[in-house]
Order: C-alpha cells, then sequence, then structure tokens
C-alpha cells in the first residue's frame, strides 16, 4: 500500500447524459485560478478551449479483454493516450476524462484497474456525474446510461436546480438516492461546484474508502444553501420514511445494497464467498466497496470493485475502541438480494 | 568473441562496468538508435540527443511536444509526434518535416522501409509516403498500435483492435486481414518475411505463418511485451516482458509452434528492452531495476554492462558493426560501450 516512488498522477472521470452540463464544468474547471496543469481527454475538440492545458482527442474505443468475460473491458484508446502522456511527465498536474454523453463509465475505471502501466503512472480518483436536474427523472426511466452514470458515479452534480420547483428537485435527488445513496451530491446552477468537491478525492483510494456511509445519512453536506433540516430525531439506519416529504423510489432495475455485522468474518470463507460472487454476478454488480474485520485479525481490510475486479489490502490496525464492524456496499442492477445476504451470514463466524 | 568468454574460475559474473562512457543526457530517454556513427536518444519530448564516441552530446530539436513513435534504419530516424508531425532526422543531425496532420492529432505510430519509403497513423488511418509518389493512406477498423514494412517490397502491416491488416499501398487489391480477437499494439515481420508478431495489450505476442495464416500464440508473460528484437539472421525473437528474456525460436519453418521459448539471464526484475546484435548470436537486455547485461544466446553465459539501482532502462541499440552498444534509463542516465 504503500506509495510508489514517483506520485500517481489523478485522474477524473467526468460523466453525464447529453446536455447536463459536462462542457460547463470542465470549462470551470479549466478557467479557475487553481495553478494547476490538467490533461484533459475529451471526445470532441474545439468546445473547450484553454491554452494553458493539454487537450488531446479521444474516440472512445472499449475493447474486450482476451480473458472470456464480456464486462472486463477497457478503453483503448485511454491506454495508448496514457502511455503517450507519460512521455511528458511533470507538465501537467492531474488528468480528466470526459466521456461522451451515452457513455458506460466502467471501461475507463477498469482501464485504471486492469492495465499494469496505466496503474502504475496514474490512479483513478473518482467518477465525477453531472446531472440535469430537469431532465434526470426523465432519462432515468427511458436512457440506461444515465442510470449507470448514476449508479457509478462517487459524485454527482446536480445541475440547473435553478429551472425545476423544490418539490421537483426533491423527487429527483429522491430518484438519485435510491439507486446511489453513497455519491456525494451537490446541488449546482451552471455547474458552479467548489473544485475541491469534484478534484482530488480520492474516491477510489483504499485509505480512503471510508465514505461508506450514505451521504444522506450524514450531516447536511449538499444542503447548506438551502432549507437547513437537520436530520437528528431519526433513526439513521433506517431507510425507509426519511420523513421532510422525501420519497422512498424504489428503482426496479438499480439498486444498492449494504450488509453489515459486528461479528468477526471468517477470511477463508469470505474471500472465495466475494470472488466467486463477483464472477457470477459481475456484470450486474457495478460497484462495490468494503471494509472487514476478520477473525483473529488486528489489521482492517479493505476492498473495491468495478464489476468483475477487485482489489483489496490490509488498510492498517484496528484503533482501540473502534468498532469491529464489517461493512460493504453493492450498486448494481438486479442484484440478488437474498443470495447476497445469505452469502454474507455464512461468513460470520459463529 | 573474446570478451564473451568468461574466466573459468570467474567467482561471479564478469563485468564490463567500468570500460562504460557515462553519458548524463539530462532528460527522459524512451528509446536509442544509431546514426552513423552517432548514438541517438530519443527523448520523450521535444528532442534527440546525439552522441559522439568521445561522449559529446548535441541536443537536437524535433517536435513542440511529446515524442510518441520512433523508427531507424540508420540513415536516418522518423518520428511521430504529439504536436501532429512527422519528422526525419539524419546523421549530420538536420530535421526534415516529412508530413503534417491537418487536424493535428497524434501520430502514434511510424515505420521506416528500407528503399526510404515511411509510414505514419493518426488514429485509424496509416499513411504511405514511397519516393515521389503520393502519399496514400488506409482506413483500419480501430485506432493503429503499430506499423511495419515487411522487408520485401512496399507492403505494410497494420497491428490494430482484433488483428493486422496487411496492405499492398501500391496494388489496387484490398488489403488482407489476419484476425486475432485483442488489441495488438506493437507488430514485426521476421527478417525472412515468413512470419507476422504482434506485441498484444494482454501480456502475449500472436503471430502468424504468412504462407498459411496458421496462428502462433506465445503467451506465458507475466507483463506486457514492449520490446522486440530479431537476433541476427532472424532465427530467433528476443522479447521484453518477464524476469528472463525470452526467446522463441523462428529457425524452422514452423518457427515456434509447439516449442517452447529460451529463458536467459534471469534476475529478480523484469526485462524491459531488449536489442540483438546486429552480426553475433549475443543480444543486450535492460531491466526494470537499471540493470544492463550481455547475453550469449547459445548457452546464457552473461556480461554485466551496467549495475542495477536507477529507474528502468528504457532504451538500448547497437551500431550496425556491432562494436558499440547504447543504453539509457528512463532519466536519462546513459552511457556508451565500445567492444
Amino acid at each position: 500500500m504503500s506509495e510508489a516512488t514517483s506520485p500517481k498522477i489523478p485522474v477524473t472521470v467526468l460523466t453525464g447524459y447529453l446536455g447536463a452540463g459536462k462542457t460547463t464544468l470542465l470549462n470551470r474547471i479549466l478557467s479557475e485560478n487553481h495553478g494547476k496543469k490538467y490533461a484533459v481527454i475529451v471526445n470532441e475538440f474545439g468546445e473547450i478551449g484553454i491554452d494553458n492545458d493539454l487537450i488531446i482527442g479521444a474516440d472512445e474505443e472499449v475493447f474486450e479483454m482476451n480473458n472470456g468475460c464480456i464486462c472486463c473491458t477497457v478503453r483503448g484508446d485511454l491506454v495508448r493516450i496514457m502511455d503517450g502522456l507519460m512521455k511528458r511527465k511533470g507538465k501537467f498536474d492531474a488528468i480528466i476524462v470526459e466521456t461522451t454523453g451515452l457513455a458506460d463509465p466502467a471501461p475507463v475505471a477498469q482501464t485504471f484497474f486492469v492495465d499494469e502501466d496505466v496503474q502504475k503512472n496514474a490512479r483513478l480518483d473518482a467518477v465525477v456525474t453531472v446531472a440535469d436536474a430537469k431532465w434526470l427523472s426523465d432519462r432515468l426511466k427511458d436512457a440506461p446510461e444515465a442510470k449507470n452514470q448514476i449508479a457509478f458515479a462517487d459524485v454527482i452534480v446536480l445541475n440547473k436546480t435553478d429551472l425545476v420547483t423544490r418539490p421537483e428537485l426533491a423527487e429527483v435527488e429522491a430518484r438519485i438516492r435510491c439507486i446511489n445513496p453513497y455519491a456525494k451530491l451537490h446541488r449546482t446552477e451552471r455547474c458552479s461546484v467548489a473544485l475541491a468537491d469534484v478534484l482530488d478525492r480520492g474516491a477510489f483510494d483504499l485509505d480512503r474508502i471510508l465514505d461508506i456511509e450514505p451521504d444522506f445519512l450524514e450531516a447536511d453536506d449538499h444542503d447548506h444553501d438551502h432549507d437547513h433540516h437537520h436530520h437528528d430525531g431519526h433513526d439513521h439506519h433506517h431507510h425507509h420514511d426519511h420523513g421532510h416529504g422525501l420519497k422512498h423510489y424504489h428503482d426496479e432495475e438499480m439498486q444498492s445494497l449494504s450488509l453489515k455485522t459486528d461479528k468477526p468474518l471468517d477470511p477463508n470463507v469470505f474471500m472465495p464467498w466475494l470472488q466467486n460472487l463477483v464472477q457470477m454476478e459481475g456484470q450486474k454488480i457495478l460497484r462495490s466497496k468494503g471494509i472487514l474485520a476478520f477473525h483473529d485479525d488486528d489489521d482492517r481490510y479493505v476492498f473495491q470493485g468495478v464489476h468483475m475486479m477487485l482489489e483489496g489490502n490490509h488498510q492498517r490496525k484496528w484503533k482501540d475502541g473502534e468498532p469491529r464492524e464489517s461493512r460493504l456496499i453493492f450498486i448494481g442492477r438486479e442484484l440478488p438480494e437474498e443470495a447476497i445476504r445469505k452469502g454474507f451470514e455464512s461468513c460470520i463466524v459463529s | 568473441m573474446k570478451e564473451f568468454t568468461p574466466a573459468p574460475d570467474s567467482p561471479s559474473i564478469v563485468s564490463v562496468t567500468d570500460r562504460v562512457m557515462p553519458v548524463a543526457l539530462g532528460m527522459a530517454v524512451t528509446s536509442a538508435h544509431f546514426l552513423a556513427n552517432r548514438a541517438a536518444f530519443v527523448g520523450g519530448e521535444e528532442n534527440v540527443a546525439l552522441v559522439d564516441a568521445k561522449g559529446e552530446i548535441s541536443k537536437v530539436a524535433v517536435h513542440s511536444g511529446g515524442i510518441l513513435s520512433t523508427a531507424s534504419d540508420g540513415k536516418r530516424l522518423v518520428m511521430g509526434g504529439d504536436d501532429g508531425k512527422v519528422v526525419a532526422l539524419d546523421a549530420k543531425g538536420e530535421v526534415t518535416l516529412l508530413a503534417t496532420d491537418p487536424k493535428r492529432r497524434w501520430i502514434d505510430a511510424v515505420a521506416l522501409h528500407a528503399d526510404g519509403a515511411f509510414a505514419w497513423s493518426a488514429g485509424k488511418t496509416a499513411f504511405v509516403k514511397s519516393g515521389k509518389l503520393e502519399e496514400k493512406s488506409i482506413e483500419v477498423p480501430s485506432t493503429v498500435g503499430g506499423l511495419a514494412f515487411a522487408p520485401k517490397g512496399l507492403r505494410l502491416a497494420i497491428a490494430h483492435y482484433n488483428g493486422a491488416t496487411l496492405w499492398f499501398p501500391n496494388m489496387a487489391a484490398t488489403a488482407e486481414f489476419l484476425p486475432w480477437a485483442g488489441s495488438h499494439l506493437g507488430v514485426t515481420f521476421s527478417p525472412d518475411n515468413k512470419f507476422l508478431v504482434t506485441t498484444m495489450h494482454e501480456p502475449a505476442l500472436h503471430g502468424w505463418r504468412l504462407a498459411d495464416n496458421r496462428h502462433m500464440r506465445m503467451t506465458g508473460y507475466p507483463g506486457r511485451v514492449r520490446s522486440m528484437s530479431w537476433s541476427a539472421g532472424g532465427k530467433a525473437l528476443a522479447t521484453s516482458g518477464a524476469d528472463t528474456v525470452i526467446l522463441w525460436p523462428f529457425a524452422s519453418k514452423d518457427g515456434p509452434m509447439g516449442k517452447e521459448p529460451a529463458m536467459l539471464a534471469p534476475l529478480s526484475a523484469r526485462v524491459s528492452v531488449v536489442a540483438c546484435h546486429p552480426k553475433n548470436d549475443i543480444l543486450a537486455a535492460g531491466y526494470s531495476d537499471g540493470t544492463v547485461l550481455m547475453v550469449r544466446l547459445e548457452d546464457g553465459a552473461e556480461i554485466l554492462v551496467r549495475r542495477n539501482g536507477t529507474e528502468p532502462v528504457a532504451a538500448l541499440a547497437w551500431n550496425a558493426k556491432g562494436t558499440l552498444l547504447a543504453f539509457a534509463d528512463e532519466n536519462g542516465d546513459g552511457g556508451l560501450l565500445e567492444l
């Protein structure tokens, strides 16, 4: 887990359905006075024009890995572009990959898991999804890509909030939350979001995997300039009936599943179970994360995955007084919830 | 060569490190070549450093950005850059602009033919310019990974996703497609023109026997193969990608089909670059820990050229006579060894 000799370059993946405001956010990032240089990988030249940065045109070539797994896809063009960019190390501080509106973020993320050379030089920082407050609810019904992008996100920039009424906003947020309760959500107009909220998030950093609590159960991170209500007095661990008039939606297809136990897990049962689960159901599981307390093990184990790809490591010693709990989340479509729950329970040391 | 005969009582590996003339290039290096009697170290961006036998360095600006691809025939160096330009550098140090991509796309691959023709690629399109003839181009189904000219005739191999395309730019016939699932990045013809070999995105090579397009799978590498070099006479193909030099036999008409490769010069570091001697059955191998070895193909006897403890070796080249070896690591710390 120790950092390599030369620090890895952070990569932010910027997704969002057509017209949501990706280019606006990109231009905002690039034009802000941050003193950093970005290499920006875009699909369309011309829409952005900041002289100081490296702009590279990409073709979004999605390649299947030659391992018989149809969900193991990578962006072939990214492998090539990263290779070329590494010849200019030191000329930029970070990389932003903009995807087309119809793109699945998984191949981009998987490129950073699978390709040895890419992994050596760069690290995936976060998937940032720009969503259109006015149209997202409709797109979630008719565009599977839009749903994928929400499910995959570490950060969601809910844009164009000035074009909707407060109840409409509450509805779209509820729809987002039923798919992905874990992403950080920021309400914006014209993508005016603090750069620190979208860049350098460390969302794929195993050491910072702690953001495993649903975002909307935490302090009102996204509510600051709106009606400032508090959740106090509510039981935060019951996901239904939040009050505040927030409806609970159930997306038929895409959902998240969270598992938790304060009893230790047997690594000899858990590891094969998890491996097997992502082997069998990897196409359905978009993202997975976990913090694990193993039996007779004083170290916390953390893992994360994208489809079938998993990476995990012993992270650090459990602190004195820190509850030794295991928590897992899965975000995916048509997750076999009962089977996953049963499988997880069978990993608990009785 | 007498240098390759270790003394019978030698306690450890023979070393010629004290005979190396160190060269500090002061720039990131990605490959090395020889132009006449000067070594040409290609930088990661902008410059090529020409180094003569006395160690004198002269830097030549060739691109206004990253240098993405390089090919050399010993007389000139052809390079493609992220500035959308194809340029040539000759032995005198003179730079010629050969082509400019109208959309300023990256020039991902270049190749050079013995008769002076050259090829380059941008995106899915490969281009060939031969003598006074007009530039010709072909589009393949996905971005070009690599280019290579056949040793005979004007025929270009284009590596891409799910296979390679063989194209005669001066013939009307449609190009031939050699399919194999996966992403093909580098490509080379065997010197006898009988085999085509590609490096793949996954840790493997793939080969075709051109007479009948029979497949040759060359797998088992722990890492991606980035460097290939044909031994003198084309009897074997040396490759990087493992913690030994992997040497595939190509002397028989079946090539490596059904055969095991030789594994030479094992170290506890990954081979990062290989370069076969142009005349003798010797190769030079650079490793991820900075080690450079000379290895005799016959029995794997090793001579230490450079010790470990630095960045990975990025560049290795022999001059045409095989009397000079040039090497450099990724940071540009290099050397010249005269044999």
